[in-house]
């Protein structure tokens, strides 16, 4: 009688485990085919628009691959043994089946081989992502308590940006605002004044903090770097020609009350365009300098005093 | 009754044997009695985790939907802080120790733990710590919420609750210390004649590692903070550059604690594993000798892979290269694990008893959480995963349905042999199959959550996050309600039930000296040294 009921039970959990292991291997495989994008399509890293956000993509879909093949046969392997080799179905166990070093040498040198391929690779790409020298453009990027200062360099010096949650999205994230999310453009990942740079050039970053740790993360740039204050880190990517656009992204080191706040907007335009904006930037400050000395902003034009004030003394 | 020993010790076996337990509260307060304080350790363990699950149900609660609905930023940081603190070294730590002062003794034919009173103050210290951790709650400014990993200079914004915080993990570390000496003398010392380290059960092999690994790192934990609290009162500036300092450094410090400190949460587990799928395969765990090397291996390893936290700070080439072969290399001897737990069904003949269940439930869902870890390992890769869900979908997957189920598993395993009583396997298996599918509901979707791009540690969200988030909730408090299950099996458990054999788990293959015993086991059990061949 106990056997009959419990065997029930079982085939049920059985049922349910093939159940669980065939819609794992079905999601594996949909989640993996599914178009890759500019953006994530809500599952998956996105493909991106620079090169090395490509490559990590691919970097992360090989390890995925390699993953679910293991996985296929060791989980197989489980089932198998949950299925096969029941007391319930009367199955007798090997006792003698409890070591073999040969076994053992084997599971251990196919995985170390298995890393080793996944490795290589992936040292490779470090090397291509650490190599920050030649680029065309820097920009000192400052994290704030909870906003992002963007001061360009070289030919657009003098252009300084502070960047902060749109108003909109800033109004529907209070407490109690009553307001739906769903209803704000952009809800979150919008900011006033975005970070405009050219495409097909590469663009370095300096990266800081005026006050706590952040962190710059544009997920369609493959670029992700920690903001520490008293230091600078140094980010770079380059934004295939053609894919021009609007990008977002997120602070991604927790840095108090707004961390999840202060958005990062990239305005990516083509390189005539961006000259163009340089020049308009330029020429919108220059009134306001002549009069008092300012910009527009209210801060001095003097970009040696406005570096010493960003960095702690 | 007089044995070998001096006729000293052969009386006070009389006294106690005409007393029994004291009664009352002296019983606990003044405990030396290993089974009293692992059952101390593991109902405070208990209590602690529906602590820290309330907390995760604000966290869960409020990114049910996008938008600020139910708290301020600033306390669900503090949710997000302390719901890991507790956790870790409320719940899991605890825990583990619980089974640790129960089992070890019982495993090894010794008569208590080593340092009987010493395991007394170990104990005692933690309600005291927890008191003074979830007073911050109370005091202005509120709880820390600089994140568990405490990173300044955003951790020395706190107000006055900071100090608590650090006095308490003070606290926790001397704690954890000392559990951890008395482990280790008890094993070295305290095992009958005839059990040399090889014949030693896993669980107990397990836990001598983890309690070296706790020597060795719970004091640099208590000079980070004690750093961070001189930055903070003493004008030190160790974590500030404009003293001369690095905020990075107290990451490597941190971390240099931190990634062992992980070791240390899931080495009893797999000690646990080691214990149960033998038992319920009717087979002897493959390669037991294997088994001890992988242990080892992964605790020395554990040591030098702390920089895979950091990758995004701003680390040198060399060191990127070097934390990334070294964290992957800790898959090979963990793999070496899975399979040699896999090799022990093999070919044996399986029952599916509770403790069994979470223990399979344990090896697929472990397995899971290590692939997504060699995932993390690939620094490019992690440049897009790091403070993401998919870290927080990782980290949870090996802990909860890896370390907390290995617990359920222990308690289901051997609670019997505590009590004396079977317990409702209808409940149990309820308990089961709900947090099972609650479990993978809540954070399998993460996994997608952080891929997608959303980051870790925010109250709000973009809205593309929205549905992932519903079912990631939907499953927190599916799983956070079927917890309830658990204690009911429990309470139920020690109040009576079907009376248990000596080997509790008749028609399977439980060997141990343990199954020894009569069910419940003696107060005081193997006051003579058993036979072990």
């Amino acid at each position: 009688m106990r056997v009959i009921r419990g065997d029930d039970g079982r085939n049920a959990a059985r049922a349910r485990r093939c159940g669980i292991a065939g819609a794992l291997c079905l999601a594996a495989f949909g989640w993996a085919t599914s178009a890759a994008a500019n953006t994530s399509n809500g599952y998956n890293l996105p493909l991106g628009v620079t090169e090395v956000s490509r490559d990590i993509y691919a970097l992360h879909m090989e390890a995925f691959w390699i993953c679910v093949g293991i996985a296929v046969l060791v989980f197989g392997a489980m089932i198998y043994s949950l299925l096969k080799f029941r007391h319930s179905r009367g199955a007798v166990a090997d006792t003698t089946l409890s070591h073999s070093t040969q076994v053992e040498i084997i599971w251990t040198l196919v995985p170390a081989v298995i890393l080793v391929v996944m490795a290589i690779p992936a040292a490779k790409l470090i090397l291509k992502m650490e190599d920050t020298r030649n680029s065309e453009l820097s920009i000192r990027v400052t994290g704030y308590q909870w906003k992002w200062e963007y001061q360009y360099m070289d030919a657009a010096a003098g252009i300084d940006i502070f960047s902060t949650l749109a108003r909109d999205s800033n109004f529907a994230r209070q407490l109690h605002s009553g307001v739906d999310p769903n209803t704000v453009p952009n809800y979150l990942l919008d900011v006033d004044k975005p970070l405009v740079i050219p495409s097909g050039t590469k663009v370095r970053l300096l990266l800081t903090s005026q006050d706590v740790i952040h962190a710059w993360w544009v997920p369609d740039f493959g670029a992700k770097r920690s903001a520490v204050p008293g230091f600078v880190n140094e980010l770079w990517f380059t934004i295939d020609p053609g894919k021009e656009g609007i990008y977002r992204g997120q602070c991604a080191a927790l840095c108090g009350r707004d961390h999840g706040f202060m958005p990062i907007v990239v305005d990516v335009r083509t390189p005539d365009e961006f000259k163009k904006w340089v020049a308009d930037q330029k020429a919108a400050a220059q009134p306001a300098a002549a009069a008092d000395g300012r910009t527009a902003d209210g801060r001095p034009t003097d970009r040696r005093t406005a570096a010493a004030q960003a960095l702690p003394n | 009754m007089a044995t070998i020993e001096a006729s000293g010790t052969a009386h006070l076996e009389e006294h106690h044997e005409h007393h029994g337990p004291a009664t009352g509260i002296k019983r606990w307060l003044f405990a030396t009695n290993h089974k009293d304080i692992g059952t101390m350790y593991l109902v405070f363990s208990l209590i602690m985790f529906f602590v820290g699950g309330a907390m995760a149900m604000v966290i869960r609660a409020e990114l049910f939907k996008p938008g600020l609905q139910l708290v301020d930023p600033e306390l669900f940081n503090q949710m997000t802080t302390n719901h890991a603190l507790v956790m870790i070294f409320g719940a899991v730590m605890p825990a583990f120790v619980g089974l640790a002062n129960w089992m070890v003794p019982l495993q090894i034919g010794a008569p208590d733990m080593a340092l009987p009173r010493m395991n007394n103050f170990s104990f005692w210290i933690l309600p005291f710590a927890f008191t003074l951790l979830l007073s911050t709650f109370f005091v202005p400014g509120g709880m820390v919420a600089g994140g568990w990993t405490m990173y300044p200079p955003l951790v020395l914004q706190s107000g006055d609750s900071f100090p608590m915080l650090i006095f308490a993990i003070h606290m926790m570390g001397a704690s954890s210390i000392m559990g951890a000496i008395n482990v280790i003398v008890t094993v070295m010392n305290m095992r009958a004649p005839g059990m040399n380290l090889l014949k030693m059960p896993l669980f107990c092999w397990s836990w001598l590692i983890t309690a070296y690994l706790l020597i060795a790192v719970m004091p640099v934990l208590a000079g980070a903070v004690t750093m961070l609290l001189t930055d903070h009162y003493f004008k030190t500036s160790f974590f500030s550059a404009a003293g001369g300092g690095d905020p990075v450094m107290f990451e490597h410090i941190f971390w240099f604690f931190g990634h062992p400190e992980v070791y240390i949460m899931i080495l009893p587990a797999f000690g646990v594993i080691s214990e149960i799928l033998p038992t319920f395969s009717r087979k002897p765990l493959f390669g037991a000798t294997s088994m001890i090397y992988a242990i080892a291996s992964i605790a020395f390893l554990s040591f030098i892979v702390w920089g895979h936290h950091m990758f995004v700070d701003g680390m040198p080439l060399a060191a990127q290269m070097f934390y990334m072969m070294s964290t992957m290399l800790i898959a090979v001897p963990t793999g070496v694990k899975v399979f040699n737990w896999t090799a022990t069904m093999w070919r044996g003949s399986l029952s599916f008893e509770p403790p069994m269940l979470f223990a399979l439930a344990f090896l697929f869902m472990f397995t899971i959480g290590g692939f997504s870890g060699v995932m993390l390992a690939l620094v490019p890769a992690d440049f897009q995963y790091q403070n993401t869900y998919f870290v927080v979908a990782h980290f949870h997957y090996v802990l909860v349905p890896g370390a907390v189920f290995a617990i359920m598993a222990a308690v289901y395993y051997w609670i019997p042999k505590w009590t004396g009583h079977m317990y409702s396997m209808k409940l149990a298996h309820w308990h089961f199959w709900l947090s099972t599918i609650f479990v993978n509901l809540l954070f399998f979707p993460q996994h997608f959550l952080g891929l997608a791009g959303m980051p870790r540690r925010i109250p709000d969200y973009a809205v593309q996050f929205t549905d992932w988030n519903m079912v990631s909730s939907i499953g927190a408090f599916g799983f956070g309600l079927s917890q309830i299950l658990f204690v009911i099996v429990i309470i139920q458990c020690v109040r009576g039930g079907k009376p248990a054999s000596a080997k509790v788990w008749d028609g399977a293959l439980p060997t141990g000296l343990e199954w020894t015993l009569p069910s419940p086991a003696p107060y005081h059990s193997f006051t003579t040294a058993p036979d072990v061949k």
